[in-house]
């Protein structure tokens, strides 16, 4: 009953800060609503015991992505931009797609609940000792080193990239 | 299985992507679109944890992490990208960013 409460409570979070986002004129607005949508994002990982990516979705996204944003926005004049329409002129086409997304969605609510049925879960596979950073410590280090250590990789080509581009002469 | 079922957490997802694609295929502002493009990787990683809590496995949550990695390296390089863009054109409106060359 509780969770079911906190569920509506951080859906609302979530779908109405997506909502804003999407509609708000002014590109910090938006921002702002972001920032409240992973949040609510970041509750429901919290009430799924995911407590790790919690922390993460709390320090990368709203902490480190969404202050790069706004470091942008105030980087770049758009004071002329938000007199301007705000939708762009293929919006028959966005229309077409977004209505079949929502079609889809519509399809499966109606089934219901058997359309996501599902094999039952295997056995416990990971043993319960532990917390969940742990757990998810013992997995990534065992079975996705590799795709690990390529992340670390992306991310050095991602600095590197954006040193390049920032800089005027290397 | 204490908690919302499985089917509450897909729906919101989809129904947070859904909002992603709109803002994504609706907004003129390249920031903007960003961000709806952030929406939809959250809408995937949403998903990712509630199959994981289903199925009792921390397998899905390593995958929701790089997801988050690679959000993270794609803001990095994009915001570049956007403020280059401003600095050579003094606009951020998709329709006239239409060329690579200048």
């Amino acid at each position: 009953m509780m969770d079911a409460l906190f569920f509506y409570l951080f859906a609302t979070l979530v779908l109405g800060g997506a909502i804003l986002t999407v509609t708000r004129r002014n590109a910090v607005h938006s921002a702002i609503s972001l920032i409240v949508s992973l949040i609510g994002v970041a509750g429901l990982y919290l009430l799924q015991q995911a407590e790790f990516l919690f922390a993460v979705q709390i320090v990368l996204y709203v902490g480190g992505i969404m202050v790069l944003f706004l470091f942008v926005i105030m980087l770049v004049n758009l004071d002329q931009a938000a007199k301007q329409r705000r939708f762009n002129r293929q919006w028959w086409i966005a229309l077409l797609c977004v209505t079949a997304v929502g079609v889809e969605i519509a399809y499966f609510v109606r089934k219901g609940a058997s359309a996501f049925s599902m094999a039952r879960p295997p056995v416990a596979a990971v043993a319960n000792a532990g917390g969940n950073t742990e757990q998810i410590a013992d997995v990534l280090f065992r079975q996705y080193l590799l795709p690990f250590e390529i992340a670390s990789v992306l991310l050095l080509v991602a600095v590197v990239g954006s040193v390049v581009m920032a800089k005027k002469r290397i | 299985m204490s908690g919302p079922p499985l089917a509450w957490y897909l729906i919101l997802s989809a129904v947070l992507f859904a909002l992603g694609v709109a803002g994504f295929l609706f907004r003129k502002s390249i920031i903007t679109i960003f961000m709806s493009i952030e929406l939809m990787l959250n809408a995937v990683n949403l998903s990712f944890v509630a199959f994981s809590y289903q199925l009792k496995q921390v397998n899905g949550h390593v995958f929701a992490f790089f997801v988050m990695v690679v959000a993270a390296a794609e803001a990095a390089v994009g915001l570049a990208i956007i403020v280059t863009v401003f600095k050579n054109r003094e606009t951020l409106n998709v329709d006239e960013v239409d060329s690579m060359k200048y």
